[in-house]
C-alpha cells in the first residue's frame, strides 16, 4: 500500500469514532497549545524585560567614587568624593574601549514654574549623557557642549516635570523655571520613556550642564567630581573591556598598589538586565517541563485508545491478514493511525495555543512573541509521541495469528 | 509434467493446550491437481479445519512437508506466507468475514491494496469480479445492507479479484438457507469451469455431492478418499423446491 492508502485507512478508522479520537487527541493538543502559548508568553515577557533595560540605557558603566571612613563609621560608594574631573577626562581619551563618557551630579530641588512648583531630581551632565542612556528629545534641543563651555543656565526637562509644571499637553519649551530662585530656560523636553525594572521614573528629573549645576547648585568649582561617572562601551562585547580599562586606569591614577583596595566602585547595568532575563528563561523553561509532561500523559492516552482499538478490531485484522496483509502492513497500518491522532492533535494544539496567546495578549495586554520553531518543534515531537506510544499496540497488532484473529469474537 | 496444485507429505500438527499436547493432524498426505473440487468430510475435532489453516498458508505444519505450485511453503516466515495468500489463495469464510461500514467494492478492493495495484486497475478488476457473482448493481453497499447470500457472493469476489489458482472455502454455506447454498454451490462450480480449484470444508453431505473429489477425515487422520461425479447445481430447481416447500 502506498502512504496516501494507508493515511486515508487510517482516517477513516479513526473518523469511525469521532469523539474518542477527538478525546484521545484532547492531551496533545492541551500539551502543544501550552508549549506554544507558554514560550509565546515567556518571549513576551523576555522582549519587555529587555526593553525596560535598554531605557535604562544600553552597554551601561556606572563609576563610583570611594568610601568614607570617619570614627570607624564606612559611609560606603559615592560617600567620599575620589572620581577627579581629570579621570574623566583620561577615561575620554585613554580607555579605547568606552564610547561615552558623562560626569552625573545629583541634588534634589524643587523646580518652580509660573504658578507651580515640583521637587525633582536636579541632574548635572554632560550632552552626551543621552546618547549613554539613549534618550531622545521630544521638544526643543538639548544641552550642546558650548553650554558646558559657557555654564549657562538652560534646562532639559523629563516628561513627568512638565505635566506637573506646565500640564500635560503643554509646551513649556522657551520658558523658564526657577531653582533655588535660579531661572532657568527650558530648552528641551524628553520623550517619554516610563518606569526603570525597579519602579523609579526616568521621566521624572531635570538636566543641566554639570558646569552650570556646580555653579548654581552646588556651589564652587571642586577638583572631585561630587557625583558618579556613567560610561558606555562601544558595544556589548566590548563591555567587559572598558570595564578592565577603566579599573586599570583608575587605579594607576589614584596610585593604588596591586592587591589594595580600589578607592572606587564600577557597576555594569547589563548584568543586571542578564539576571533579569535568566529569570524570566528559568520560568519559561519551568513552564516548557509541565507542557512535555502534558504531551507524554497525552501519548499515554494515545497508546490506551490504540490497545483498546487493536482488541476491538482484531476480527479485521485476521482479514486483512487472511487476504495478504504481511505483518508489516498491519504495523504501519496502526502506527500510522497513531501518528495520525497525534498530529492532529499538534495541529489543533497550534490553534489553540495561538488563541491563547492572542487572548492573553488581548486581555492582560502583556506582550507576546509567537516563536514559529518551537511550533515545528511542538509538531515533530506530538509526531514523536504518537510513533512511540503507537510502537507497542501496532506491534501487539502485527503480532496477531491470523487464526486466532479470525476466530476472535 | 507440471507439479500439482498441492502436494502435502506426512504433515502432523500437534497444539499445546496446557500440559496436554493435542494432535490435531497425525499423518495426512495429499496430492491435489489443478480443477479439482475437494470436499473435506468429517465431524468436529477430525483435524479438518486445520488441514484447511494449513493448507490455506494461515498455519504451518509441525512436521512434514506441503508444497504449493512445487513451492515448499511449510518453512516460509509469515511474510512469505502472507504474500502467497495474496497472490496464489483465495478464502471464503462460513461467517462472510466482510469489513463492516465499508462498501463491497472496497471489500473486495482489499486484496489488491495489498497485492500494490494502483487505484484505477484496482477498481476495475474490483468491478469485473463483483459482476461476475451477480453483484454489480450493489457495489457500494455495505455488508449490513445486503442479505447472507449477497454477503458470500461479495466474499467470493474478494477470494476472486486476486485470480488466485485455489480458493479454500470452510462452511462457505453454513449461514445460509438450503436454495442459497445452491446459488453458492452452482457460482463454485461455474468458477471451477474456469480452471480455479476448490477446497471446501463442510460437514454437510448434500454440499459435499457438488464435489469432484470427498475426503473424509478422522481422528487427525485421512479416513477416505474418493472421487465421483459432481452433482451440478441446478438453481431453477432448488428454487422451484423452497417454493412449493413454502406452499406446503
Amino acid at each position: 500500500m502506498n502512504p496516501l492508502q494507508i493515511f486515508r485507512v487510517a482516517l477513516r478508522a479513526l473518523l469511525r469514532n469521532k469523539m474518542r479520537s477527538f478525546l484521545t487527541t484532547l492531551g496533545i493538543i492541551i500539551g502543544v497549545g501550552a508549549v506554544i502559548a507558554m514560550v509565546a508568553i515567556g518571549e513576551g515577557a523576555k522582549a519587555r524585560v529587555a526593553e525596560a533595560f535598554s531605557s535604562m540605557g544600553s552597554n551601561i558603566l556606572i563609576v563610583l567614587s570611594g568610601s568614607t571612613t570617619a570614627g570607624g563609621q564606612r559611609g560606603g560608594f559615592g560617600s567620599m568624593p575620589t572620581l577627579t574631573w581629570d579621570d574623566l577626562k583620561a577615561m575620554r581619551s585613554e580607555a579605547s574601549a568606552v564610547r561615552y563618557a558623562t560626569p552625573q551630579l545629583r541634588a534634589t530641588a524643587p523646580v518652580i514654574s509660573e504658578d507651580q512648583n515640583w521637587a525633582t531630581s536636579i541632574n548635572g551632565i554632560s550632552p552626551e549623557f543621552f546618547q549613554i542612556r539613549d534618550w531622545a528629545i521630544r521638544l526643543g534641543t538639548s544641552i550642546n557642549q558650548s553650554d558646558i563651555e559657557g555654564g549657562t543656565k538652560v534646562v532639559v526637562l523629563g516628561q513627568t516635570v512638565v505635566e506637573n509644571l506646565f500640564g500635560p499637553s503643554a509646551d513649556p519649551v522657551g520658558q523658564s523655571v526657577r531653582i533655588k530662585k535660579i531661572p532657568f530656560q527650558v530648552v528641551g523636553v524628553l520623550a517619554r520613556k516610563g518606569q526603570s525594572p525597579m519602579g523609579q521614573d526616568y521621566d521624572d528629573g531635570v538636566y543641566m550642564p554639570y558646569t552650570t549645576f556646580q555653579a548654581k547648585i552646588q556651589g564652587g568649582l571642586q577638583k572631585f567630581i561630587a557625583g558618579s561617572i556613567m560610561v558606555s562601551a562601544a558595544s556589548t562585547d566590548d563591555l567587559p573591556r572598558a570595564e578592565k580599562q577603566i579599573g586599570n586606569l583608575l587605579r594607576d591614577r589614584h596610585h593604588i598598589a596591586i592587591g589594595g583596595d580600589d578607592d572606587f566602585s564600577i557597576r555594569n547595568l547589563t548584568e543586571m538586565a542578564n539576571a533579569q532575563q535568566e529569570g524570566v528563561g528559568t520560568i519559561t523553561k519551568l513552564l516548557l517541563w509541565i507542557a512535555a509532561v502534558s504531551l507524554l500523559v497525552g501519548g499515554i492516552g494515545i497508546m490506551n485508545i490504540m490497545l483498546v482499538s487493536v482488541t476491538e478490531r482484531t476480527r479485521e485484522i485476521g482479514i486483512r491478514m487472511a487476504v495478504g496483509a504481511r505483518p508489516r502492513d498491519v504495523l504501519t497500518q496502526f502506527l500510522v493511525e497513531a501518528l495520525t491522532l497525534a498530529l492532529f492533535g499538534g495541529v489543533f494544539g497550534i490553534a489553540v495555543g495561538v488563541a491563547v496567546e492572542q487572548l492573553v495578549a488581548h486581555y492582560t495586554g502583556w506582550p507576546t512573541l509567537l516563536r514559529p520553531d518551537i511550533i515545528v518543534v511542538a509538531v515533530l515531537f506530538s509526531g514523536l509521541v504518537g510513533v512511540v506510544f503507537g510502537l507497542y499496540p501496532a506491534q501487539k497488532a502485527a503480532r496477531l495469528d491470523p487464526i486466532d484473529a479470525l476466530r476472535f469474537e | 509434467m507440471a507439479p500439482p496444485l498441492i502436494e502435502v507429505e506426512h504433515i502432523a500438527k500437534v497444539y499445546r493446550m496446557g500440559d496436554v499436547d493435542v494432535h490435531a493432524l497425525r499423518d495426512v498426505s495429499l496430492t491435489i491437481c489443478d480443477g479439482e473440487s475437494v470436499a473435506v468430510m468429517g465431524p468436529s475435532g477430525s483435524g479438518k479445519s486445520t488441514l484447511m489453516n494449513i493448507l490455506g498458508c494461515l498455519d504451518r505444519p509441525t512436521s512434514g512437508t506441503y508444497r504449493l505450485l512445487g513451492q515448499e511453503v511449510s518453512r516460509m516466515d509469515r511474510n512469505a506466507l502472507a504474500r502467497v495468500r495474496n497472490r496464489t489463495l483465495g478464502f471464503v469464510f462460513q461467517s462472510f468475514n466482510l469489513l463492516a461500514r465499508t462498501s463491497a467494492l472496497e471489500n473486495v478492493e482489499l486484496p489488491l491494496l495489498y497485492a500494490g495495484i494502483s487505484g484505477r486497475e484496482r477498481h476495475k478488476r474490483s468491478r469485473e469480479a463483483l459482476e461476475r457473482v451477480g453483484l454489480g448493481d450493489r457495489i457500494h453497499h455495505h455488508p449490513n445492507q445486503m442479505s447472507g447470500g449477497q454477503q458470500q457472493r461479495v466474499a467470493i469476489a474478494r477470494a476472486l479479484v486476486s485470480r488466485p489458482r485455489l480458493m479454500v472455502a470452510d462452511e462457505p454455506t453454513g449461514n445460509l438457507d438450503s436454495r442459497t447454498s445452491v446459488e453458492i454451490m452452482a457460482l463454485f462450480q461455474e468458477l471451477g469451469r474456469s480452471g480455479i480449484t476448490l477446497l471446501l470444508v463442510t460437514h454437510e453431505p448434500d454440499i459435499a455431492a457438488y464435489a469432484s473429489r470427498v475426503v473424509v477425515m478422522r481422528d487427525g487422520l485421512v479416513q477416505s478418499d474418493r472421487t465421483q461425479t459432481p452433482q451440478v447445481a441446478d438453481v431453477a430447481a432448488a428454487t422451484a423446491e423452497a417454493a412449493a416447500a413454502g406452499i406446503r
